[in-house]
C-alpha cells in the first residue's frame, strides 16, 4: 500500500500533536483487476477494462430460440435411483508422496451393480482418470467440471483445511452430476470408479488405451485444428459465439466475488479495531458509560454477523461461479471436439474426391464417420439444452440464496441496534426521536 | 433592538449561576433563561467565496459566512421580520474565539470547526474548498454561536453582541481591549513547565480525563474513518454485478429480464453507500467537536494550575521576604544569604545601611502580601467558577454525546434498512430468471 500511513496511537499527554490522516493514499489498488470500476463517484460506471464491449447480439446467440430436442428430459427427482457421497478427507503419507483421499459412499438400486452399498477410497488423480475416460468415451457430451488442480492464486495451500473442504465439496458435485446424466451414468469405467478397491482400480487404470494411441489422437487433433472445419452448422456457431461471451461473464462474475470477499476481510478487520474504542472509552465515562458499552456491544455483534455473510460469498457463491467458469472450458472443448469430427469428415470426403483408387475402403470410412458426426451433433445439442437447464437452476439458485443470505445479515444487524435503542429509552424514560442535521 | 437588551449586552462578566444549574434534557442550548439566545435568534446562513488582495499584489481567496439575527421575540409573535446579517470569515471566528479564551479563562470556551479537514477517508476531499467541507464547517460555526450565546456568562459579552450585530470596525474593537497582551504572555506562561504542589484535586483529575478524552475520541475517528473507507469500497465492487449482469442478460432469453433488473438493484445497492457516509460524517462532526472541547477543558485546567503555581511562588516570595526583615531586626542570621556571607568578609553594614534595607523589605512585603491576597483570591475565582463550568460542561457533555451514539444507532438501522430492501428486491428478480 503506498500513500500515508495513519498515525499509531498519540501519547495522552501531548494533546497538541497532529492528528490528521489522510487516508485516500490506502485506496485500493486495482492492478489485478484493471476493469474492475470501484471508485466512480458517478454512479454510472463505466468499463474501463479490456473486455470487448460489442456484444453479440445476433438472433444466432439467443440459443434457446432453437429447439433440439423434440422430448424435454425430465429429471424426475423422486426417481433417483442412486445416491452418492464424498467425504471424510485422509491425509496419507508415503515415502514419495503425501495425498488426500476422500471416502466415496454409493447407494442404489441399480441392476447392474451386484451390490446395493459400496464404499471406497479415492484421490484426486483418480477423479481426473475418471474425467479423461468420460470425455474420451463422449466427446460431445457435457461433462461437470472438476475442481481444479491447485491454486496458486491467492494463498491456498494444497493441505489447507478450506480448499480441501471447497474441494470435497465439488467432488461431491461432479459424482453426482455425473450419476444423474443419463448416458454418463451408464459408462463402465465409471461403475469401476463407484465400486472397485484400491488395487482393482490401479490395475483397470492400466488397461486402458496405450500412451502411443492417445499421442495418435493428440496428433491428428492438432492437424485438424490447423486445417479447420469449412462449413460449420450455424447452430454451433451461435453456441460458440455463446459460450465465448458466457465465459467472459463468467470470469467477471468469479472475480468480482473474490474482489468483494476480500474487502469484506479487510473491512472486518477494521470493524475488529473500531469497536474496542467504545469500550475504552466507557471506562472513563459515567453517565455515558452504558451508552458507549451498548454501542461498542452492537458493533461487535455486527462483525460476527459479517462474517457469517461473507462465509456465504467465499464458500457457496464463489465455489458456484467458479465451476461455471471451468464449465465454459468444457464447453469451449466439447465444441472443440465436435469440430474435430467434422474436419476428419471433410478431409475424408475430399480425399474421396480427389483420389481414384481405394474409393470403397474411403467411402466405407466416410460412412462411419458420418455416423459418427450424426452421433456426435445430436449428443451435443440434447446434451446443451440439458446443460443449459441446470445452469439457470444452479446459477438461480445460488443468487437466490445469496440474496436471502444478505437480508438475513441486514436483519439481524438491524435487531442489534434496535435492541440497542430500546435499552436507551428504557434508561431516559421518553422517546427521543433524532433531529435530521442537527450539530 | 431595545436598548435594555443593549445594556445587558454591555455588561461583562457576571455569572448568572442559577441559569448555569438549570437542566435542560431536550437541548443544550435552545432554552437557556438571560442568555442571548433567549432574545435572539442566530443562524450561519450562507457561505459565499471571495477574492481580495492579501498581501502587495497577492490575491487569496477565501469562504465569508453569513450571520443573519433576529429579535426571538419578532419571531415568536408571528412578525416576519427581515433578519440582521453580516459576513464573517473564519479568521474572525478564530481571533472571537480567542478573545472569549482570555478574558474567561476558567470557562470551557466551546471549539470551533477544524480549520483544515481532518480523518479523512479516500472520498472526503483535504481541499478546504470543497463545497460538502465548507458546508459542514458552516454549520460548525453556527453550532459555536449558539453555545456561546447560551453560555451563562459569556452570552453576555458586548464583544461577542458586536461580532453579531456590526460588521464594520469590530476587529479594532476587539484589538483595543488590549486582550493580545494578555494572551501572549498567557501562552508564554501555560507552555512553561513548572511545579505545582497542592494543586486542586478534583482539577487534576479533570486534566487527566480530558488527556484520556482526546486520545480516545481521536482514536475513535481514525478507527471509524478506516471502517467507512473499506465499507464504501465493498458497496462500490457491487457496482460491477450491475453491469455485468446487464451485459450477460443480452446473451439469455428466458434469464435476461430477471438479471437485467436485478442488475439494477445492484447499482443501487452501490450508489447508497454515498449517502449512508455522508450522514456518519455529521456523526465524526459530533465527536470532533468533543475531541476540541477536551483542549478547551485542559486549557481551564492548566489556568488553574498556573495561578496554583503563581500563588504558590508569591507565598514563597513573601515567606522568604518577612524571615529576612526578622533577621535584619534581631541580627540573628536563620537563613543563609549572601549578604550574611559578605558581612561576614567584608565587615559589617552602617546602620543607615540596615535601615535602607529594613525600608525596603517593608514596602515589599506589603507589596508580596497584596500580590497574595490577590492572587488567592484568583485562584479560588479560578476554582469556583472553573469548578462550576466544568460540571455544566460535563452535563452538556453527557447529554450530547448521548444524543449523538443515539443518532448514530438510528443511522445504522437506516442504513440495514436499505439493505434490506435492495436485497429482497434482488432475490425477486432472481426468482424471475
Amino acid at each position: 500500500m503506498s500513500g500515508n500511513v495513519a498515525d499509531s496511537a498519540i501519547s495522552p499527554t501531548s494533546p497538541a500533536q497532529t492528528i490528521p490522516a489522510d487516508l485516500s493514499g490506502q485506496m485500493l489498488e486495482l492492478d489485478e483487476d484493471d476493469d474492475l470500476e470501484v471508485f466512480s463517484k458517478d454512479t454510472s460506471i463505466t468499463d474501463g477494462g479490456s473486455f470487448n464491449a460489442s456484444m453479440p447480439t445476433s438472433p444466432g446467440s439467443m440459443i434457446n430460440q432453437y429447439k433440439f430436442d423434440e422430448e424435454d428430459e425430465q429429471e424426475d427427482p423422486g426417481a433417483k435411483d442412486i445416491f452418492i457421497t464424498v467425504d471424510n478427507p485422509e491425509s496419507h503419507v508415503t515415502t514419495i508422496e503425501t495425498f488426500i483421499t476422500y471416502r466415496v459412499l454409493t447407494k442404489t438400486t441399480r441392476s447392474e451393480f451386484d451390490s446395493s452399498e459400496y464404499e471406497v477410497r479415492r484421490r484426486y488423480q483418480d477423479f481426473l482418470w475418471l474425467k479423461g475416460r468420460l470425455e474420451e468415451a463422449n466427446p460431445t457430451l457435457i461433462v461437470h467440471p472438476l475442481p481444479e488442480k491447485f491454486v496458486m492464486k491467492g494463498m491456498v495451500e494444497r493441505f489447507n483445511d478450506d480448499f480441501i473442504e471447497t474441494r470435497r465439496r465439488a467432488l461431491h458435485r461432479f459424482l453426482n452430476r455425473v450419476s444423474e446424466h443419463p448416458i454418463l451414468s451408464c459408462n463402465e469405467d465409471f461403475k469401476i470408479f463407484l465400486t472397485a478397491q484400491a488395487w482393482e482400480l490401479t490395475s483397470h487404470k492400466k488397461q486402458g488405451p496405450g500412451f502411443l494411441s492417445r499421442m495418435g489422437d493428440t496428433v491428428r487433433a492438432v492437424a485438424a485444428s490447423v486445417r479447420g472445419v469449412k462449413s460449420r452448422p450455424e447452430e454451433f456457431n451461435s453456441m460458440q459465439e455463446y459460450v465465448e461471451a458466457f465465459s467472459q461473464k463468467m470470469t467477471s462474475l468469479d472475480r468480482i466475488t473474490q474482489r468483494i470477499v476480500k474487502e469484506e476481510r479487510e473491512y472486518l478487520e477494521e470493524l475488529k479495531e473500531y469497536a474496542p474504542t467504545y469500550t475504552l472509552w466507557s471506562g472513563s465515562e459515567e453517565e455515558l458509560a452504558e451508552p458507549l458499552k451498548g454501542v461498542a456491544s452492537c458493533v461487535d455483534r455486527c462483525f460476527q454477523e459479517t462474517e457469517e455473510q461473507v462465509r456465504q460469498f467465499s464458500d457457496t457463491l464463489a465455489p458456484a461461479l467458479h465451476e461455471y467458469v471451468l464449465s465454459a472450458e468444457t464447453l469451449k472443448a466439447v465444441l472443440r471436439r465436435r469440430d474435430f469430427i467434422q474436419a476428419e469428415l471433410e478431409a475424408k470426403n475430399e480425399a474421396l474426391a480427389a483420389k481414384r483408387a481405394d474409393r470403397d475402403a474411403l467411402k466405407e470410412e466416410i460412412d462411419k464417420l458420418e455416423d459418427r458426426m450424426e452421433w456426435a451433433n445430436n449428443a451435443l445439442k440434447g446434451d446443451w439444452s440439458r446443460w443449459q437447464r441446470s445452469m439457470r437452476t444452479d446459477l438461480k439458485e445460488v443468487f437466490i440464496t445469496t440474496a436471502q443470505k444478505n437480508v438475513d445479515h441486514y436483519e439481524k444487524c438491524l435487531a442489534v441496534w434496535e435492541s440497542f435503542l430500546l435499552s436507551m429509552r428504557s434508561e431516559v424514560g421518553d422517546i427521543n426521536q433524532p433531529s435530521s442535521d442537527d450539530s | 433592538m431595545a436598548d435594555a437588551e443593549r445594556e445587558d449586552a454591555a455588561e461583562t462578566d457576571t455569572p448568572n449561576s442559577s441559569d448555569a444549574k438549570e437542566k435542560n434534557v431536550i437541548s443544550s442550548m435552545s432554552d437557556e433563561s438571560g442568555t442571548l439566545l433567549r432574545r435572539m435568534e442566530i443562524t450561519v446562513a450562507e457561505a459565499e467565496k471571495r477574492t481580495g488582495k492579501k498581501a502587495v499584489n497577492m490575491q487569496e481567496t477565501y469562504t465569508v459566512y453569513l450571520i443573519e439575527t433576529r429579535p426571538s421575540a419578532a419571531v415568536n409573535g408571528g412578525q416576519s421580520v427581515a433578519p440582521d446579517a453580516l459576513w464573517r470569515r473564519y479568521s474572525e471566528f478564530e481571533l472571537l474565539r480567542n478573545y472569549l479564551i482570555v478574558t474567561y479563562p476558567y470557562i470551557v470556551v466551546p471549539p470551533l470547526p477544524e480549520k483544515r479537514a481532518e480523518f479523512v477517508w479516500h472520498k472526503l476531499s483535504a481541499d478546504n474548498m470543497d463545497p460538502d467541507f465548507v458546508e459542514r464547517r458552516r454549520v460548525g460555526l453556527e453550532n459555536f454561536l449558539l453555545r456561546v450565546a447560551s453560555h451563562p456568562v459569556m452570552s453576555n459579552d458586548a464583544i461577542l453582541y458586536h461580532f453579531l450585530t456590526k460588521e464594520r470596525g469590530w476587529k479594532e474593537v476587539v484589538y483595543d481591549t488590549g486582550f493580545q497582551a494578555k494572551a501572549d504572555s498567557r501562552i508564554r506562561a501555560l507552555n512553561a513547565t513548572f511545579r505545582v504542589k497542592n494543586p486542586d484535586k478534583r482539577f487534576m483529575e479533570m486534566k487527566h480525563y480530558s488527556d484520556e478524552l482526546q486520545s480516545i475520541t481521536s482514536q475513535l475517528l481514525r478507527a471509524r474513518a478506516r471502517v467507512a473507507d473499506r465499507l464504501y469500497g465493498v458497496y462500490k465492487v457491487h457496482g460491477n454485478y450491475g453491469r455485468v449482469f446487464s451485459e450477460w442478460s443480452a446473451i439469455e432469453k428466458e434469464m435476461g429480464d430477471g438479471l437485467q433488473s436485478a442488475g439494477h438493484h445492484m447499482d443501487a445497492y452501490a450508489a447508497s453507500i454515498d449517502d449512508i457516509l455522508e450522514e456518519e460524517e455529521h456523526y465524526a462532526d459530533q465527536i470532533k467537536e468533543y475531541l476540541f472541547f477536551a483542549e478547551a477543558l485542559r486549557a481551564v485546567c492548566r489556568k488553574h494550575e498556573l495561578s496554583q503555581y503563581e500563588l504558590e511562588t508569591a507565598s514563597l516570595d513573601l515567606t522568604s521576604k518577612r524571615q529576612q526583615r526578622e533577621e535584619l531586626a534581631t541580627g540573628i542570621v536563620r537563613t543563609f544569604s549572601f549578604k550574611g556571607m559578605t558581612t561576614k568578609l567584608f565587615g559589617q553594614e552602617t546602620a543607615e545601611q540596615r535601615e535602607a534595607r529594613l525600608k525596603m523589605l517593608e514596602e515589599q512585603i506589603v507589596e508580596g502580601d497584596d500580590t497574595v491576597k490577590e492572587k488567592t483570591s484568583e485562584c479560588e475565582d479560578i476554582v469556583s467558577s472553573g469548578w462550576e463550568d466544568m460540571q455544566r460542561f460535563k452535563e452538556q457533555k453527557d447529554r450530547d454525546l448521548r444524543e449523538a451514539l443515539i443518532n448514530y444507532a438510528y443511522m445504522q438501522i437506516s442504513m440495514c434498512k436499505k439493505g434490506i430492501q435492495v436485497w429482497t428486491n434482488a432475490k425477486e428478480c432472481f426468482s424471475k430468471m
